[in-house]
């Protein structure tokens, strides 16, 4: 499966960051492969509306998940619309750090998951 | 005669100076009691100096998208032609975001399958009234959470249809950004407030800018005077703005405005200041 993190430079080993509309990269991992794709965050100098071009962004990758510090009430909306779920950094340091929690279920997820495409 | 009074920077006293102006001008018998507008739709606080009774209210909105999901292909031009990222495509799913939305009617007009309708969404409203000495009184009131000052503005702007002989008064939001422009637009003169510290040259400085682009003659009033502040003087001579007024810093002034009291209720002589500033400013005369 397809998971996007907000980081702050390319890599699986790239350090967090922890705003999802505004981190400078936005990396997409396949889990099965662990290959990582860096993107720039679309958002990152908008004026307004980044959580919502990054939310697009995740959308169009056909995330199943995103992982960040922080979703802004529009990014949350908008992704909760895609039906892609939302988890928490928590304490991870790195991308790597942060899919092998995912992959151990040990991330908080934010809203509810059952619920996600539903609604919105 | 449209005069905006507006400064680079919340603070300068420029409400003060602009319900002056507007008392000043209603105690000359010889013209009707000016059209006073608080644009300052954010935080307004001229109706604290000028005590207006409000009679008329009126919702003030924008057309905000609508998207019929049984007529949407998610084709997503909606979200490539919208400036501000208030409609997205995701998955199967076209979504508003009323707070981000700008009204401007960009998505409507190029979706292909004429799947958009729109609604108003308020975003404010513009009360109006008498206040005191006959003035006739309008303010715009945002909603809170709406960071949409502008159309409002715009609003109020339209709404204003002098009398002959009949002045306007406008008091801008404070700064140098969209909605000062805003108000800006249209004026025959600009007031420019400040006061006489580096950061109030500073700001002196952007708003100058911001006039000369869009062409307005302007003049300045140096609020809080206390003494020569010889930056201040070389910057206005070498940029051809007069100073038309200096209020000294004085504890009588400073204690009366905290009060809620404008200079002309304070010291009585502005009132005849403020005419004789107005009719200077309307021979185009520089100082
Ligand atoms: S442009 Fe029209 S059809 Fe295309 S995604 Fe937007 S609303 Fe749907
Ligand atoms: S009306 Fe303009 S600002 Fe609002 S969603 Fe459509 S294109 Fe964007």
């Amino acid at each position: 499966m397809k998971i996007v993190l907000s980081v702050t430079a390319p890599g699986i080993e790239a350090p967090i960051d922890p705003r999802f509309g505004r981190g400078a990269t936005l990396l997409v991992v396949d889990t099965d492969t662990m290959q990582a794709d860096a993107h720039p965050n679309p958002g990152v100098n908008a004026s307004g509306g980044a959580g919502v071009q990054a939310a697009q962004f995740a959308a169009g990758q056909k995330a199943e998940a995103v992982i960040s510090g922080d979703f802004g009430p529009n990014a949350f909306d908008a992704l909760k619309a895609a039906g892609v779920a939302m988890y928490l950094y928590g304490d991870c340091q790195t991308a790597r750090q942060a899919i092998e929690r995912f992959q151990a279920g040990q991330l908080q997820q934010v809203g509810a998951p059952t619920q996600s495409g539903h609604h919105g | 005669m449209r005069i905006v009074v507006a400064s680079g920077k919340g603070g300068t006293g420029k409400t003060t100076i602009a319900t002056s102006l507007a008392l000043g001008l209603a105690g000359d018998g010889s013209a009707p009691p000016p059209i006073f507008v608080d644009c300052d739709v954010e935080a307004p606080n001229a109706h604290l100096f000028l005590k207006p009774l409000f009679e008329q209210s009126q919702p003030i909105g924008i057309m905000i998208p609508v998207v019929d999901e049984a007529l949407c292909t998610h084709c997503g031009k909606c979200a490539e032609v919208c400036a501000y990222h208030a409609i997205a495509v995701l998955g199967q799913k076209t979504l508003v975001f009323p707070q981000l939305c700008h009204g401007c009617g960009s998505c409507t007009a190029l979706c292909p399958e004429k799947a958009i309708s729109e609604r108003l969404d308020p975003i404010g409203v513009i009360e109006r009234g008498p206040a005191l000495e006959g003035i006739d009184f309008r303010r715009g009131l945002l909603d809170v959470g709406k960071p949409m000052s502008v159309p409002i503005i715009r609003a109020l702007q339209k709404q204003v249809t002098p009398r002959p002989g009949q002045t306007v008064i406008l008091d801008a939001p404070p700064g140098t950004s969209c909605p000062v422009v805003a108000a800006m637009q249209g004026a025959d003169y600009l007031l420019l407030v400040t006061e006489p510290t580096p950061f109030g040259l500073h700001d002196l400085r952007l708003a100058a800018e911001v006039a000369r682009e869009l062409g307005i003659p302007t003049g300045v009033i140096v609020n809080r005077d206390n003494g020569p502040y010889p930056d201040l003087e070389t910057f206005c001579r070498s940029s051809g703005l007069p100073i038309l007024l200096r209020i000294p810093f004085e504890r009588a002034i400073a204690e009366g405005i905290a009060q809620g009291k404008n200079l002309v209720e304070i010291q009585p002589e502005y009132g005849e200041r403020f005419r004789q500033m107005f009719h200077q400013v309307v021979r185009g005369e520089k100082a």
